[in-house]
């Protein structure tokens, strides 16, 4: 009868902790921790120490009180009289503004430029290779300067645009007028405006304006109208799977269901454009884009841009040569096996990228303070600190506003990852 | 039969000569169709793009060509420009080259003691010298000891002082290395390792400072000392960003091994530590460094901006490198770390010898474009106060003989970075190429 000897049992023993693999990590684990915990101390005992003997304490209340300064570009109201929270907010407001129109126009530029650069054609190849290498191997801050440059040194003045032959003029039917203080724009106001119109005696609207309530409304509806045009989207191809047909017209009540709606809004509200015309030394009405907002826009479009292309060019040449093929000899059409097998593939690789890339340009907009934008590094992180004397409160909500920004969007990035990922089984 | 007679024979019995293609369809002419006009929107892009080239050439080539490069002012060179006779009316006919002969030396030294010009030029060379057997490994392998020691030198130059000091401190990693080597069999390996750690770090902390004063005093060899506030131009560009190069490479790969790691507490601060840097952008770590680094140290203790500076980009530059890295950890297959696993290699062994070799291969491009980005970065230090080449470009202009003077600044520095630059990723696709093992 076989016997099974155990092991002798040995006790525990203190080197064990750093020889034995069961108990080695543990000790790693507590050793960094005891290190990390100390460290944090340091620098907190330090900081306590230092704001202690400079007579300061850790107090938010500075955001409540007033900022006594003015914000030449703002998307709420806001004056000097208003709090310093409310300045952070037109800061962050500001920033959101930019990041937003850089996001729109470098994913245009980029997607251009990323397909233009694989374009057989010679000329165009070598050109958008020029712009892409020109724009990434040169810092932002300098494109940021050289367009402020060009628009305050290269454009006419105003009083050049008057008289009868004067040496500018405007441009797009005398819409837009780009100047060295800026570009203005039309403005789209309401005779019937939600927010109230000035009124003369006989209740009719003397001056058109626009209020955020007509704003929200026509997001609204627009928002409204590309859901019922999804909704229409399925509805057909619903009906397709199940008796083989497409149902006709799609494509125009899908592009009904967005125009219309908002067409009907612009009527009730008695929308028309106002246009800037030249008053006295400058140009008055329309909305005045201001130099700071064309450069940092343009710039971080331009400069973002060219990350973007690199991109979808990478993401267009991951799509390897067999698919196009294998499609083409299912008789696709050129323009299917684009949108059917070569994008689909393509977009799960350019799309990670190109959010980052979109965070990036939302960090970069800090450089606004290159040219005097008043985004929220200008406010909170510049003239608040400065004015209260509360660095270590302002940098940290500063701080906490692009990490919550930037998590945020990982976040949304995790979740559309996960929800495009190969199924490997 | 008059057929039979004549024998004529309807098959050739000797071959045609080989005649020339068509026109059409060789050389020049081929390719053109073939690249430039082979279908019409084709043609009419090419049409456009020729024309943006020819008006944006003809706009720039006749500035940049007649440009005046002997001048002491902006005005004497509108006065040469208008005795030229020139196409003078807009006020920006030619380009004025002559403001970068004229600040030739700030753009490129800052405010460094002009007689000691030669030293951050040596230092350069020294620099050069030193990566050279690090980017190509065809070079004699007895140059990595002067890479070794290019770091010390190249800061003993710049900064100049006592030579003692950066011998001390470099003498910290031969006592580290030679604890390592020699005590294993005293304390074991482990002790070995742990103390080669801990006694080079005190060694720093406790003995160097008296020593390098004592030396001093005994046999005083150094040079002239120069001031942090006095470095500008691309020289602060440079040792901000080689610093932030060489500091930021090591550390991030610790970073990405700590993300990757099992070990709960090392993966959770390295997660923190890398989202928190990622999550901010680089110029508000540069204000916190400006103004609020001082709060976390002892109080009295002020340091160098410019040490301050280096810190907070290295700090920067290694967050994004560990993101880089473990994209390049990820992706190599789940049998390596296995395989080296089942040859009984321990932890260190089989990152040292298996996987990030292979991993650091893969993120090659990423790296080297997160160098390239840091290295564009160095110019938001103007927004802290120090004269990188973009802070003297306004300087320059704040001065009254090159008050106007915009674009002829701009290209130049522009050009430099691009030149840098485009260099850089150049050599990383020419590595890359190189390492590639796969697909020949």
């Amino acid at each position: 009868m076989a016997t099974i000897s155990e092991p002798p049992s040995e006790g525990f023993r203190i080197s064990q902790l750093i020889y034995d693999t069961r108990y080695r990590s543990l000790t790693i684990q507590v050793v960094a921790t005891i290190l990390i915990m100390a460290g944090l101390y340091y620098l907190a005992n330090n900081a306590v120490q230092n704001l202690a003997e400079l007579g300061k304490d850790f107090d938010f209340g500075f955001l409540g009180n007033r900022a006594g300064y003015d914000i030449n570009q703002r998307l709420i109201e806001y004056s000097n009289d208003s709090s310093h929270g409310r300045a952070a907010l037109v800061g962050i407001l500001n920033t959101l503004l930019v990041a937003f129109l850089g996001c729109i126009m470098a994913t245009i530029l980029g997607v251009a430029a990323g397909v233009l650069r694989l374009s057989k054609n010679w000329i165009v190849a070598r050109l958008m290779s020029v712009y892409v290498e020109g724009f990434r191997n040169i810092p932002l801050l300098l494109w940021i300067i050289v367009i402020f440059a060009v628009m305050t040194e290269g454009m006419p003045q105003p009083r050049d645009f008057r008289g009868e032959d004067a040496e500018a003029s405007m441009i797009l039917g005398d819409s837009v007028a780009v100047t060295n203080r800026g570009i203005y724009i039309p403005n789209l106001v309401f005779t019937r405006s939600l927010g109230g119109n000035e009124m003369d005696e006989a209740g009719e609207a003397v001056v058109p304006s626009s209020s955020f309530g007509d704003l929200a409304l026509m997001v609204a509806v627009l928002i409204a109208g590309f859901f019922a045009s999804g909704f229409i989207g399925r509805w057909a191809t619903a009906k397709q799977e199940a008796t083989g047909i497409r149902p006709a017209g799609v494509f125009w009540m899908r592009l009904g269901a967005v125009v219309v709606p908002i067409a009907i809004v612009l009527i009730v509200l008695g929308a028309t454009l106002d246009y800037p015309e030249l008053r006295g030394f400058n140009f008055a009405g329309g909305i005045h884009l201001r130099n700071s907002l064309i450069a940092l826009w343009f710039a971080l479009s331009l400069y973002t841009g060219a990350f973007i292309a690199e991109n979808v060019r990478a993401g267009i040449l991951s799509v390897s040569k067999g698919q196009t093929e294998a499609s083409s000899a299912l008789g696709m059409r050129p323009s299917w096996t684009m949108n059917l097998v070569i994008l689909p593939q393509a977009l799960r690789v350019i799309i990670p990228p190109l959010i980052s890339q979109y965070l990036n340009l939302t960090k970069n907009s800090s450089l606004a303070l290159a040219v005097g934008y008043m985004d929220v590094r200008s406010t909170l992180g510049g003239i608040t600190i400065n004015q209260t004397g509360r660095e270590l409160e302002g940098m940290l909500l500063l701080g906490l506003f692009y990490l919550a920004t930037s998590l945020i969007i990982s976040a949304g990035m995790n979740v559309y990852n996960n929800s495009v990922k190969l199924k490997e089984r | 039969m008059a057929v039979s007679d004549t024998n004529v024979s309807y098959v050739r019995t000797e071959m045609l000569a080989e005649s020339a293609p068509p026109a059409r369809e060789a050389g020049a002419v081929k390719w053109i169709r073939e690249n430039l006009f082979s279908s019409i929107p084709n043609a009419l892009m090419t049409i456009v793009s020729l024309y943006v080239i020819y008006v944006v050439l003809a706009a720039i080539l006749p500035w940049m060509i007649n440009g005046i490069w002997d001048a002491g002012s902006l005005n004497e060179c509108r006065e040469i420009r208008d005795a030229r006779g020139g196409s003078g009316e807009h006020g920006h006919g030619v380009a004025c080259w002559a403001v970068l002969v004229d600040r030739w030396d700030q753009l490129m030294f800052g405010f460094y003691p002009s007689e000691l010009y030669w030293r951050p030029v040596l230092a350069f060379v020294l620099f050069l010298a030193a990566i050279m057997p690090i980017l190509y490994d065809t070079l004699p392998r007895k140059l990595l000891y002067l890479t070794a020691a290019a770091p010390f030198l190249c800061f003993w130059l710049l900064w100049g002082g006592s030579i003692w000091a950066p011998i001390l401190v470099a003498a910290g990693f031969v006592l580290g290395w030679a604890v390592a080597k020699y005590a294993s069999p005293a304390i074991g390996q482990l002790g070995a390792t742990i103390a080669a750690i801990v006694v080079p770090i005190l060694y720093w902390l406790v003995l160097v400072g008296p020593l390098a004063g004592a030396l001093n005093s005994v046999l005083p060899i150094g040079i002239q000392s120069v001031q942090s506030r006095e470095f500008g131009g691309f020289l602060l560009a440079f040792v901000i960003g080689a610093s932030g190069i060489i500091l930021s490479m090591p550390l991030g790969v610790a970073l990405a091994l700590g993300r990757q790691s099992d070990l709960f507490i090392i993966n959770k601060f390295s997660v923190v530590f890398i989202e928190v840097i990622r999550g901010v952008p680089l110029i508000v770590w540069l204000f916190t460094a400006q103004l609020l680094l001082n709060y976390f140290l002892p109080p009295g203790t002020n340091f160098d901006l410019m040490v301050r500076v280096i810190i907070m980009v290295t700090l920067f530059a290694a967050a994004y490198i560990a993101e880089v890295i473990r994209g390049g950890l990820a992706a190599l297959p789940r049998g390596q770390y296995e395989g080296a696993d089942s040859l009984g290699l321990n932890y260190w062994q089989s990152m040292q010898l298996i996987i990030l070799p292979q991993a650091l291969k893969i993120s090659i491009p990423g790296i080297v474009s997160t160098f390239i980005g840091l290295f564009k970065d160095t110019v938001l230090v103007v927004f802290i106060g120090l004269f990188d080449p973009i802070g003297f470009s306004n300087a320059i202009r704040a001065d009254t003989d090159w008050n106007g003077i915009y674009w002829e600044l701009f290209i130049f520095i522009g050009l430099c970075f691009f030149v840098c630059c485009f260099g850089m990723s150049q050599y990383s696709q020419w590595l890359e190429r190189k390492l590639a093992k796969d697909h020949r």
